[in-house]
């Protein structure tokens, strides 16, 4: 009997198949391989599952040793976030015709193209931007790439990043910058944030922007949760120095904070996990690059994008792939930067998930999520000891400093983890000059109920002086 | 827009082929192909060419400029396009001069792209009469076909010429285009072989094996491929762009020692060096550089070996010729052996565009400097600059 | 062997709209949860929570759209894609069977809904699936450690080139190793990805027997040289005999070696990267191992040796409480005493020189069970016939294709059997008939077949086309494709023109590609194509 997923697993068929070769057996296929290159012993492997009801309780047991943010009361955000999922964006990346095969022609995929195209025409929409690629791997991805891509521009070799930035997206670009014993290195500069309000320092940012600097990566809001509001003065800076400035931002913002294009930016960069996609882990992450329709941007893109055209026949539209020759799969090592395969499925549940919004539904969730993030920080100011960082101008994310309860986060959190909840992202370790503080992420998702909970705990475990939690 | 095309074809091209011969050069080659029962292949590449230009919709108004029967007036009114004859009085059989006299009446007529059916004689024919004053584009249809003015096939040449013209509607009227053009080299036989030809150009020195013997023997403009590729009949990539050859080109100016000689053979690859240096090249010749001077121009052998006596080292910049891997040949007899063994193998430095390297049948670089027994100067695996940062391997053989 | 007659096929047309321009203003397809009176109250107005610089001033101009409207819109898009619906032979991409049941489980909350920073103990079956089919990888791959941030393919050869970076830094010899040297007919990736991290790029071109050759590398390699990043065998279906000698080669020069595992699937179970030498491998999880591949996401999965170790990125996955490593051949670990309870866990360890991150987190977990999965569901004995029947079957059609007028093999002096695909060419047709290879690509897809692969760049192969069946597609399927093939080829002989104006019963007909590439045409977003047409 063939296996489930081989249909010609069959002594007959093979046979058949063997007599039109002309081959005695199977092995007699595999002449190419030297003896000496085989295997040396039989594979060593579990047990085959075969039966869909053995494998099922198998994998079932074994994730049932997994606790997620839906059971719990979860304050993880950091740049990758939980927001509400609509159903149909499900039911949607769950389509069959999506999966697996990809390089159809532009007239037999051409649902998959126009999908695509809405994405970045959406998206686009929301920046106020009019170039969108393809989603690359991870918003930390898509910034190492804009800032490659401002190197070619300028010709210049030194890029300034926020010295407040997520450490993982932070050792993500690094490797794209590369390292300085070989030729083709960008040097990694920082500019610091001012300890007062946490923004970016703009006296810094003056002293750094020499003839050098090919580009300033900044976002908006920050690491810390704070909206830049002095972003378009950044651009007059970093334009009068010769430079790009590369903005990231989370799209689910745009509906109340300025977009990329409205601020006179041209290289914009961001998540694509926030426009309904599920955290899976980490497997949500997604990144975009957009910029103006400008040549100068467009020729640099590593990315495939999908171009509007026409058919062949009047009057009717198509979808194509627009500046492939440039990318790596046209032109090898002298394209741009590599390319391959993405995360283009999030790029559809993206599509679905902003048309499902409408102008309307972005206008709400940024107000909801600067509601409910302003009211969590006044509810968690008032608990002894504890103190809003920086208590003015955030979006979603509060940094909640601990130095006055002579707690540190890491036992704070043990403690609210055995009451079923995950507290904020400890940022003790990579930024130690904020002491013992934490990132609170607060979505449109949590609910006045929620922040009530989390303050009794905290208030208890402040109180009471608990114990490492388990 | 209107537009206006100009169109002839060799029709005795491409006959020797199918009979074994390695060309239809000359008019004894012809006489010979007859003899073994070759039927005319060219008129019926070109016929597919128009037809596949006709069907395109989206060129407008176009007219073209036909040479007389047999060299193409029939096919282009079968193919259902608008005609204009240009009067030339042709020969018959015809030979190379009628290829010359239709091309320079096309180029005088004043059409945007000179459609041609041939091989590379009838390149070479096409080019000496119109020069870089009008653009070309070649349908394949001749035995040898190392220039990289023929497109893959007829249909692709129909295609080619349509974009071309598509998006010279756009551009604004009165004005050069040279964004969609490509200098493209046209190689033939070496000259020296002796042998008239039909419509071909120059020598016939070859015999039905495809010996090497060729060189080049000017570069033409030719339309931009819509997405930057070349359009050579193997060329299916994006490695050989312009700006990466620039690049490298730059790169290699400014790695010159001030106090060495550098020769710079022919071709338009090395010929970008000296561009980058802002100087002229000769293209066709050997130039040589030093101090960032050109102290030479279309150098010969003799004033090659005075310059050399004036510098304590000197280095070859090389380029790759044609389709068939040509590095040193026939073609540039001034990089004589008395020159060459005066260079160490170490100082010679090797450009191409990849997508040259990659569509070479075998895989291997030809030195052919005319000497008897196989000169073993530069044999071996050598590197290929292709690009900044960017090399390839390379064997050379005899 | 043959179709008594094509199959009446036709696609969905439902001559569907951008979804600009669809929907009405005041609809909308979902609703935020209204903020309760008290936050509001004691947030306040939220517009006044905004500097006014940093405030949107123009709405988004987003389609306002009922619930319905989206999803029957997208599942049109998706009706209006053909992909695996039809037969897809789509060589170098190993078109697999995507279970049912793998695509299911990821909805549960413990894939679904985990957020990349929790603590560890909180992800303890997640971590589990990391480590089990690492253990499978290692066995598969004869390598010591496997990581599955990368994203793709591509990212794994991404991360290749930062560790070769990082490992030759360590020994003070990156300035002088800045080389890494690859082969023309490798995934374009490898070289791609290599000069991005910095590196010179040397490539080895393929010579009479469709092989680069060992004396090519000899010369190639040097104290310059960092690392060798190859495939084999290739996408013809040729296998390099000569792979361990160039492994030595490069050892002996001092350089790593990497081996691009993108056609595992004719080797699967017949040969060891470790075995063979290397120091490092890439097994793509979306292809070779049952998770989705086209659209994503995707795991390049980075398998090393101890020496690489080191460098590998964080985090790592690690058991505590373990003597050593699991047996690869246990079950899963609830028939193991213990295991997941009291003493066994897994924690998430930072490797001290490691690189850092190529991408965010530790990777597409989804995708990792997906594989898990795979792996469970065919067993050692499953893996080894998989890869026994995609070489059959890509020499069954091999074996058929000899009989169509216009096609030939490619590297025709290479007579020995090819593995699990083989490029063939159109270059024939196409002299004879004008009709390209993407001509017939188009036209097979007015018969329900997906589009054929032609080839990675650079075209060594002229007009090429590269089918790979794999073990997913029965000998139906297999026979009905190649009977499409004849029958197109043989169109294209009699009726040409019917082939280069195809496809005929497609979704649309075929696009005009010259705007694509025209900056004054080109447009990626519906407000592009606006301006450049002057639409309002």
């Amino acid at each position: 009997m063939a296996h489930p997923y081989m249909a010609s697993a069959l002594d007959d068929q093979r046979d058949e198949m063997l007599a039109l070769i002309g081959a005695k057996s199977v092995e007699q296929l595999f002449e190419q391989i030297p003896p000496s290159h085989r295997i040396s012993a039989p594979l060593r492997l579990p047990p085959q599952l075969a039966s869909e009801a053995a494998l099922r309780r198998h994998l079932e047991r074994l994730l049932s040793r997994t606790t997620s943010s839906e059971e719990t009361l979860s304050f993880l955000g950091g740049g990758y976030y939980r927001h509400h999922v609509p159903a149909i964006c499900d039911e949607i990346t769950a389509r069959r015709e999506w999966l697996t095969s990809v390089w159809g022609t532009p007239s037999s995929d051409q649902g998959r193209f126009q999908a695509w195209f809405e994405f970045a025409s959406q998206l686009g929409e929301l920046l106020d931007l009019d170039f969108v690629g393809l989603p690359v791997y991870s918003w930390g991805c898509a910034a190492g790439h804009a800032l490659r891509m401002a190197a070619r521009m300028t010709g210049r070799r030194s890029v300034l990043v926020p010295e407040a930035l997520d450490p993982e997206r932070r050792a993500v670009i690094a490797n794209y910058c590369g390292s300085p014993d070989l030729e083709a290195h960008l040097d990694l500069a920082t500019v610091a944030w001012r300890r007062d309000d946490g923004r970016v320092d703009l006296d810094d940012l003056a002293a750094k922007l020499s003839s050098d600097v090919a580009a300033l990566y900044v976002e908006n809001p920050n690491f810390f949760g704070l909206v830049e509001d002095q972003v378009a003065d950044m651009v007059g800076m970093v334009a009068e120095a010769g430079a790009e400035l590369v903005l990231g931002v989370d799209p689910l913002s745009l509906g109340v904070l300025a977009p990329p294009g409205e601020l006179g930016v041209g290289l914009a960069v961001g998540t694509i996990q926030t426009l309904g996609v599920h955290l899976y882990a980490g497997g949500g992450a997604g990144g975009f690059i957009a910029s103006r329709d400008e040549e100068r941007y467009a020729r640099e893109y590593p990315t495939l994008q999908v171009s509007l055209c026409d058919t062949i026949e009047p009057g009717e539209r198509g979808f194509g792939i627009s500046l492939f020759s440039q990318t790596s799969y046209g032109a090898r090592e002298q394209g741009n930067d590599w390319t391959g395969n993405s995360v283009y499925m999030w790029s559809i549940a993206n599509a679905a998930f902003m048309a499902a919004m409408g102008p309307q539904g972005f206008a709400d969730v940024g107000a909801a999520i600067l509601q409910r993030s302003h009211h969590a920080a006044s509810r968690i100011a008032e608990l002894p000891g504890v103190r809003i960082r920086f208590p003015k101008g955030f979006f979603g994310e509060i940094v909640v400093d601990f130095d006055g309860t002579g707690r540190r986060v890491a036992d704070v959190n043990d403690a609210l983890r055995s009451r079923g909840i995950f507290g904020g992202l400890d940022l003790s370790r990579a930024f130690p000059e904020l002491g013992q503080s934490a990132l609170y992420c607060l979505t449109e998702l949590h609910t006045a109920a929620d922040v009530e909970r989390l303050v009794t705990a905290l208030g208890e475990i402040i109180a009471h002086g608990e114990e490492k939690g388990r | 827009m209107r537009r206006f095309v100009g169109f002839l074809v060799n029709p005795l091209a491409g006959m020797g082929g199918r009979v074994g011969l390695g060309g239809s050069d000359g008019e004894q080659r012809v006489a010979e192909a007859h003899r073994r029962g070759a039927q005319p292949v060219a008129p019926a590449r070109a016929s597919r060419a128009l037809h596949r230009l006709a069907a395109r919709r989206d060129v407008g108004d176009l007219t073209v400029a036909v040479a007389p029967d047999p060299m193409g007036a029939e096919l282009a009114e079968a193919s259902g396009l608008r005609t204009q004859p240009l009067a030339v009085p042709i020969g018959s059989p015809t030979t190379a001069a009628d290829t010359v006299a239709v091309a320079r009446a096309a180029a005088a007529a004043g059409v945007d792209l000179l459609l041609f059916a041939g091989g590379d004689g009838t390149a070479a024919d096409v080019l000496a009469a119109v020069g870089q004053s009008t653009p070309l584009l070649g349908i394949p249809a001749g035995v040898k076909m190392r220039s990289g003015v023929f497109a893959a096939s007829p249909e692709a040449a129909g295609d080619l010429a349509a974009d071309h013209l598509v998006r010279l509607a756009r551009a604004p009227v009165g004005e050069v285009h040279p964004e969609l053009l490509v200098p493209t080299e046209v190689i033939d036989a070496a000259p020296g072989g002796g042998g008239a030809s039909t419509g071909g150009g120059g020598a016939a020195p070859t015999g039905g094996g495809g010996s090497m013997q060729s060189a080049l023997v000017g570069v033409a403009l030719v339309p931009r491929a819509g997405d930057g590729r070349l359009i050579g009949p193997k060329s299916s990539s994006a490695l050989g762009s312009s700006s990466a050859l620039d690049a490298l080109a730059e790169a290699v100016a400014s790695e010159l020692d001030p106090d060495t000689l550098y020769l710079v053979g022919p071709g338009t690859t090395t010929a970008r060096v000296l561009a980058a240096l802002g100087l002229e090249a000769s293209t066709l010749g050997v130039d040589a550089v030093a101090g960032g001077e050109l102290v030479g121009h279309d150098v010969g052998e003799q004033e090659i070996l005075g310059l050399l006596d004036g510098y304590p080292r000197t280095k070859l910049i090389l380029g790759v010729i044609g389709g068939q891997g040509m590095l040193l040949g026939r073609g540039n007899q001034q990089l004589s052996p008395r020159v060459l063994a005066r260079v160490s193998p170490e100082d010679v430095t090797i450009l191409s565009s990849a997508d040259k390297l990659v569509a070479l049948r075998p895989a291997l670089l030809r030195v052919d400097v005319g000497v008897e027994a196989p000169f073993p100067w530069l044999a071996g695996y050598r590197r290929v600059r292709v690009a900044p940062r960017r090399d390839m391997l390379m064997r050379v053989g005899a | 062997m043959s179709m008594d007659r094509p199959r009446r096929y036709h696609a969905a047309v439902w001559d569907e709209p951008l979804v600009h321009e669809i929907g009405h203003p005041g609809r909308r397809g979902v609703v935020v949860p209204e903020v309760e009176p008290d936050v509001a109250a004691v947030a306040g107005d939220a517009a006044e929570l905004v500097a006014p610089a940093a405030r949107r001033r123009r709405p988004p101009s987003l389609p306002e759209l009922s619930e319905w409207e989206v999803l029957r819109h997208y599942l049109h898009l998706s009706q209006q894609t053909l992909g695996m619906m039809g037969i897809s032979l789509f060589g170098t991409c190993t078109m697999k069977y995507n279970p049912a049941l793998s695509e299911s489980l990821i909805s549960l909350p413990q894939v679904r809904e985990v957020h990349p920073l929790q603590h560890e103990e909180t992800m303890q079956g997640l971590l589990e699936i990391v480590y089990r089919l690492d253990l499978a990888l290692r066995e598969l791959s004869g390598m010591d450690r496997f990581v599955f941030q990368p994203g793709g393919g591509a990212d794994a050869a991404w991360l290749h080139a930062c560790i070769t970076r990082a490992y030759h830094a360590a020994r003070g010899e990156l300035a002088q190793r800045n080389e890494i040297v690859t082969t023309i007919q490798a995934h374009p990736c490898n070289s791609a990805t290599a000069a991005a991290a910095g590196f010179k790029v040397v490539t080895l071109p393929l010579e009479e027997n469709g092989r680069a050759s060992l004396d090519a590398l000899r010369a190639a390699v040097s104290e310059r040289t960092a690392a060798l990043m190859v495939n084999n065998p290739d996408d013809m279906g040729i296998y390099n005999p000569d792979i361990a000698e160039w492994v030595q080669t490069v050892h002996a020069a001092g350089g790593l070696c990497f081996y691009d595992h993108a056609n595992f699937n004719g080797v699967m179970g017949k040969l060891r990267a470790g075995e063979l030498g290397f120091d490092a491998c890439m097994f793509m999880l979306h292809k070779t191992f049952g998770a989705p591949k086209g659209n994503g996401p995707a795991v390049g999965a980075y398998g090393c040796t101890e020496r690489l170790a080191p460098y590998l990125p964080g985090p790592l996955v690690e058991p505590v409480g373990l003597d050593g490593d699991l047996d690869p051949s246990r079950g899963g670990t609830e028939d193991l005493p213990g295991f997941g309870r009291d003493g066994v866990r897994f924690r998430l360890v930072e490797p001290e020189a490691g690189v850092g991150r190529v991408r965010e987190y530790l990777g597409n977990l989804p995708q990792v069970l997906k594989a898990y999965a795979w792996v469970r569901a065919m067993g050692a004995e499953g893996i080894d016939e998989a890869s026994d029947l995609s070489v059959l079957m890509s020499n069954y059609v091999d074996a058929r294709l000899r009989s169509i007028r216009g096609v030939t093999r490619s590297n025709p002096e290479v007579g020995a059997y090819r593995m699990e695909m083989c490029r063939y060419s159109l270059e024939t047709l196409t002299q004879e008939t004008g009709v390209r290879a993407v001509d017939v690509q188009n036209r097979m897809t007015d018969f329900g077949i997906d589009a054929f692969w032609l080839s990675h760049e650079p075209w060594i192969v002229p007009e090429p086309f590269t089918p790979e069946v794999g073990e997913l597609w029965s000998k139906e399927d297999v026979d009905e494709w190649i009977d499409v093939l004849a029958l197109v080829c043989a169109e294209a002989y009699e009726h040409p023109e019917v082939v280069r104006t195809a496809p005929h019963r497609q979704v649309t007909h075929r696009i005009d590609t010259g705007p694509l590439d025209d900056p004054a045409r080109w447009a990626t977003t519906w407000r592009a194509y606006r301006a450049k047409h002057r639409m309002p």
